[in-house]
């Protein structure tokens, strides 16, 4: 049975933290961190959990504390937001690269400067290489059911890798909407019970957790991890079957919304794609064939799968939530573009910086992208192609 | 840009949308999140957001909710409400608290002063104006100034997003939850609301 809700982005993910009882979770508590260690503290001090829960000093230490309790065999995590996810920079390669499935709840907010602390995805894409598992929400839904399938998809025997479940800060964070929880106990099954094959309180084998690698050793194990990086992608596939068992939710690699037939497509992530299907609805009245494919999963990125979706559009708007200050590109532009490559695609792609420190992303300003990729197609000329949406004279 | 649309579609004129203007440290945020919490009661779909500015006591804050019968996907801030509320009237100064509203709509001020005064400030707007003293109110009933528990009923009785009688049985229900330590405080609230329930004007 669901329990129907209504909670901030926040609160459905302090909740889904509650209703993993995990062992161990530390965090710096106070900004740039969000109000999730705070609530979740407060289940942990009412003894709603059974959880340790470790305030720290810092985002490194943090993170720091989660890798020694995940590596000692406990179930960790922590959760962090904006500059806190840059200070642990560092340690998101240790936490990867020692195979630790530690869960780390993302809200996605800028990096300074200018000094600002609203929503876009820089943190988070900085940090894309490192290792992690990356899965992004739209609403409070989705981040709270991607939170309640996170242990899953990281503690695979197939993957044992750390995983970022994100969703927009403010935007989504801060916003009550209405949820649909799952109970206690169906999540409490769901999930499981963590029985981790090596760990260092197993006294009865001995171990040592990231040593020193040779040059002989280190390049190998670089390879071993992109190859449980890879295996996360059918991993998250069965997890969300097997989600959509118990919730009634289908959640998939991404979300394709009325593209298969779409001559103009837009590939977003984040909180903009709910805006952008009820812009697609009234276009799709007016007769227009647009269409949209919202990232879920963007670490390991699906390239083939997403190239495949996108085999119908002609012109096509990938929407970067942060500045890469490369000149050409945005992180998902560079990614989608790639994948096109590959799979041998050549349509015309348009790539969109937007939302930059919480500028707000509203219906029209995303069907005015709609109304430049139709206008590329009736002129056949693209123009500049790498463009800022919404930006002031 | 507006042209670029013929028609709008069910899933977005169904809504009714709402925008409070107040200033840091009032509880226009609160207001808009309690308001969310107390039409999710009757059955439909909430938002209630703050948009933040500089974070200062004093300094102009905006929130917003949307409320429809269907679920809600747009993620924005809010350019053509239904209704505006403004908690503290000094804002007419620095904030143009009418724009976009609906003719259709209304407005709901925070004051002591006669209607007519306010009207005068709103430029020209068409729609239907109502004013609160939710000072008075507040001092009377919890005798501190708390203008957000006054403005939340307010805007319950105006919009008529659900009957009086469904809202003050939530509200107790609500407050008995949050202030379960504190019962005198319980009473002030109420007190509050219903006063307000009857002076709204």
């Amino acid at each position: 049975m669901s329990i129907r809700e209504r909670l901030s982005g926040n609160e459905a993910v302090a909740n889904a933290m509650r209703q993993i009882n995990p062992d161990v979770m530390s965090a710096f508590p106070i900004t740039p961190s969000t109000e999730i260690p705070f609530i979740f503290s407060s289940f942990a001090a009412n003894g709603e959990v059974d959880t340790e829960f470790i305030p720290v000093e810092s985002e490194h230490s943090a993170l720091s504390a989660a890798i020694g309790a995940q590596a000692a065999g406990a179930r960790s995590l922590t959760a962090t937001s904006s500059c806190g996810l840059a200070l642990m920079w560092e340690m998101l390669y240790v936490a990867a690269s020692n195979r630790l499935p530690i869960a780390l709840a993302l809200v996605n907010r800028t990096l300074s400067g200018p000094i600002n602390i609203n929503c876009d995805h820089s943190d988070s894409m900085g940090a894309r290489d490192s290792g992690w598992i990356q899965i992004y929400s739209e609403n409070n839904q989705e981040v709270y059911d991607n939170f309640v399938q996170a242990y899953r998809i990281a503690e695979h025997p197939s993957v044992r890798l750390p995983i970022m479940i994100c969703q927009d800060g403010f935007i989504t964070s801060a916003a009550v909407e209405n949820i649909e929880l799952l109970e206690d106990k169906e999540v409490k099954e769901f999930v499981g019970e963590y029985c981790p094959e090596n760990y260092l309180l197993n006294s009865r084998q001995s171990q040592s957790i990231g040593p020193y690698a040779v040059s002989a050793y280190c390049m190998e194990a670089k390879r071993a991890q992109l190859e449980a990086l890879k295996n996360a992608k059918q991993v998250v596939l069965e997890v969300a079957e097997e989600f959509a068992g118990i919730s009634g939710r289908s959640y998939g690699l991404f979300e394709e919304y009325r593209l298969a037939d779409a001559d103009y497509a837009m590939v977003i992530i984040g909180s903009a794609a709910g805006t952008a299907k009820d812009a697609i609805d009234q276009l799709r009245a007016d007769g227009q064939k647009v269409g949209m494919l919202k990232i879920r999963l963007f670490r390991p990125f699906p390239g083939e799968e997403i190239a495949a979706a996108l085999k119908n559009a002609r012109v096509i708007a990938c929407m970067d939530r942060t500045e890469s200050f490369n000149s050409q590109c945005g992180p998902l532009g560079a990614e989608v573009k790639n994948a096109l490559y590959n799979a041998g695609q050549a349509p015309v792609v348009i790539n969109y910086v937007y939302g930059l420190g919480g500028r707000d992303v509203a219906v029209e300003n995303i069907a005015s992208v709609y109304a430049d990729l139709i206008g590329i197609d009736k002129t056949k000329d693209a123009g500049e192609k790498y463009r800022y949406l919404s930006l002031r004279d | 840009m507006k042209a670029f649309f013929n028609q709008r579609s069910d899933s977005v004129k169904d809504i009714i949308q709402i925008r409070w203007h107040g200033r840091g440290g009032q509880g226009a945020k609160t207001a808009a999140l309690l308001f969310a919490d107390v039409v999710f009661s009757t059955g439909k779909y909430v938002q209630g957001f703050p948009e933040y500015g500089p974070e200062r006591m004093g300094a102009p804050v905006t929130a917003y909710n949307r409320i429809s019968d269907n679920v809600i996907r747009v993620h924005s801030n809010i350019y053509e409400p239904d209704y505006v509320i403004v908690v503290d009237e000094t804002l007419f100064d620095s904030v143009d608290v009418t724009k976009g509203l609906s003719k259709e709509g209304a407005i709901i001020v925070n004051t002591a002063r006669d209607k007519a005064e306010i009207i005068k400030l709103l430029k020209g707007y068409e729609g239907r104006v109502y004013t609160i003293d939710a000072r008075k109110i507040s001092l009377e009933s919890l005798g501190r100034y708390h203008p957000n528990t006054p403005m939340l009923a307010a805007i319950v009785k105006v919009s008529g997003v659900m009957s009086e009688e469904t809202f003050l049985k939530e509200m107790q229900h609500s407050f008995e939850h949050k202030f379960a330590a504190k019962p005198a405080v319980i009473k002030g609230n109420m007190k509050a609301l219903r006063l307000t329930l009857q002076e709204v004007k």
